[in-house]
């Protein structure tokens, strides 16, 4: 029973998320940021920003995002969770160049700026570097 | 450089705008090339000028020929960020490569040799490096903070702002430190324009590198036979893609990284000082809360903007701003126009040192080219700050302040002051 009742619950929470996606209404999206020491720092925001400005936004530290979102720094710099790297766009020549100069990089490094929050990144766990260069 | 030097006495050049009515004058005969505006202190109202009317400015003549001025933020941030077509070769100088002066470094340099050997050397201005540089830092800044004269007038520019650079320089290339001046004036001597000081003539400066040069050679010899080091020369020398540089390529990347991190900060540092005093209510602010800063520092550098311009050159026919570049066409970005651009920046001519989104400035370019030093700079200055805050009630400026003959570096040779104890 309490079982079933979970489905339905299921259920009905997702037919009530479909109707609000196919209203155009914005989901809020959950992404985890993590800082070099540990520290969590969750956000909910809605769809349609980049993840830059899910941090700077909620005031998350360790993100300073100077040339204001435009991939011409690079002080948004994150580490993606491996597990998350996959759903991502692939890196465009603009962030590759800007990356490329880090001296900090590792393989799933990526300019936050550049990583759009949609209804499929719900979840996301990205770590923010010791240091922005 | 057109010089008019009459039985030892220099009349104004004729391409001086010095006096001139910025807001009457025709657009057409705007220059902001020349260096007399910058030196009075006058750039600003033809700055201002040319946002409003004519944003991608064409000067057809000047002493370093025609070019083109973008001074709107988001124009300048188009042209830093567009480098396959807005090239930086063969010069990020006006003045189009003086022949008996022409050292290429990797900030006149396109991508893929630029890339690689800025890597070679960036590293040293990381942040991870600097974090292990804060002690050493701060030692030398209350060095220096405390072996200056209380209620007494001196030169902030020599006794700080040249002092705490240089010595910064000579760390950064494990250099002896009892010769660290020929640091500064080897800096001055690179950019400085002859018969205004600092030197007489362009052979002046020949001789001077050369000697710059047979210095840092020593150097590299000396530590090409060691274990590689954390030192800029040591780096250079044991990079893959740097040790088989010419030696001209080396002094060229030499002088960058000793201009680099010598006049840039040097008149921010001074910069600081002349902004608090001519907006006595943020020095107020900044002893009420001195965890401003931080935050402080960065609206330094906006305000001060220690590089008024960087030059690229179109490689293709391009539009910008409306107007037709053509291939070719020399197009200079005025970051100390782009940082008063009052669409983009809330109240531009107030320093205003809790401004929100304080970083969001051009004075380290944005790109390929961002300044590889401005951690460096930031943490220089925060510490100066920090320190000047607890000893200091007042850096006041008791005199006429004196600036660079120079329309790229904007600074200052003389400031006056004295010190009040907190």
């Amino acid at each position: 029973m309490i079982g079933f009742c979970l489905i339905l619950k299921a259920a009905i929470v997702a037919a009530a998320k479909n109707e609000l996606v196919a209203k155009g209404e914005l989901e809020m999206i959950n992404i985890l940021f993590i800082e070099h020491d540990g520290t969590e720092h969750p956000v909910e925001v809605k769809a349609g920003g980049s993840v830059m400005q899910a941090a700077v936004s909620n005031g998350v530290p360790g993100i300073d995002a100077d040339c204001g979102g435009s991939c011409s720094c690079a002080t948004c710099h994150v580490y993606v969770d491996s597990e998350w790297i996959d759903k991502l766009e692939t890196i465009g020549p603009t962030e590759e160049a800007m990356l490329s100069l880090s001296t900090d990089r590792q393989e799933t490094s990526r300019l936050s700026c550049q990583i759009p929050v949609a209804e499929n990144l719900d979840g996301l766990v990205v770590k923010t570097p010791e240091f922005q260069f | 450089m057109t010089e008019n030097i009459i039985q030892g006495k220099k009349k104004p050049s004729k391409w001086s705008m010095v006096g001139k009515d910025a807001s009457s004058m025709p657009l057409k005969d705007i220059d902001l090339s020349h260096p007399g505006i910058w030196q009075a202190n006058e750039y600003l109202p033809f700055l201002a000028r040319l946002r409003k009317e004519d944003p991608v400015h064409y000067c057809e003549n000047s002493a370093v020929g025609s070019y083109w001025s973008v001074t709107k933020y988001k124009d300048i941030m188009e042209v830093d960020t567009s480098p396959q077509i807005y090239s930086s070769e063969p010069t990020i100088g006006m003045v189009d490569t003086f022949e008996e002066f022409s050292f290429p470094a990797f900030i006149s340099m396109d991508p893929p040799k630029h890339d690689e050997q800025r890597k070679v050397v960036q590293g040293v201005v990381a942040p991870a490096n600097l974090k292990n540089l804060e002690g050493l830092i701060r030692q030398r800044v209350c060095n220096i903070l405390d072996s200056l004269p209380l209620e007494e007038e001196f030169d902030w520019v020599n006794r700080v702002s040249i002092e705490l650079t240089t010595q910064m320089l000579a760390t950064l290339f494990d250099f002896p430190f009892e010769d660290r001046y020929k640091l500064t004036r080897w800096s001055d001597v690179a950019t400085a324009i002859p018969g205004h000081g600092v030197i007489n003539s362009i052979e002046e400066r020949w001789e001077s590198m050369e000697e710059c040069l047979a210095y840092f050679t020593r150097l590299w010899n000396e530590r090409i036979n060691k274990e590689p080091g954390n030192d800029l020369v040591s780096m250079l020398a044991h990079g893959e893609s740097t040790r088989n540089m010419p030696p001209t390529e080396f002094l060229g990347n030499i002088i960058l990284l000793i201009v680099g991190g010598n006049d840039t900060t040097r008149n921010s540092i001074s910069g600081g000082v002349l902004a608090l005093n001519e907006f006595p209510d943020e020095y107020e602010k900044l002893r009420q809360d001195p965890s401003l800063v931080k935050n402080m520092i960065s609206e330094i550098i906006r305000w001060q903007t220690p590089l008024a311009h960087m030059r690229r050159t179109a490689k293709t026919d391009a539009v910008l701003g409306g107007k037709q570049i053509k291939a070719g066409d020399k197009v200079v970005m005025w970051y100390a126009s782009g940082n008063r651009d009052e669409e983009v920046i809330d109240r531009p001519d107030v320093f205003w040192i809790d401004r929100p989104n304080v970083r969001q400035h051009l004075s380290f370019g944005f790109g390929l080219h961002r300044c590889m030093g401005n951690r460096l700079a930031e943490m220089q200055l925060s510490i100066l700050w920090e320190e000047i805050m607890q000893r200091f009630h007042k850096v006041e400026i008791v005199g006429d302040v004196e600036r660079v003959y120079s329309s790229f570096v904007k600074g200052y040779t003389r400031m006056p002051v004295v010190l009040h104890p907190k």
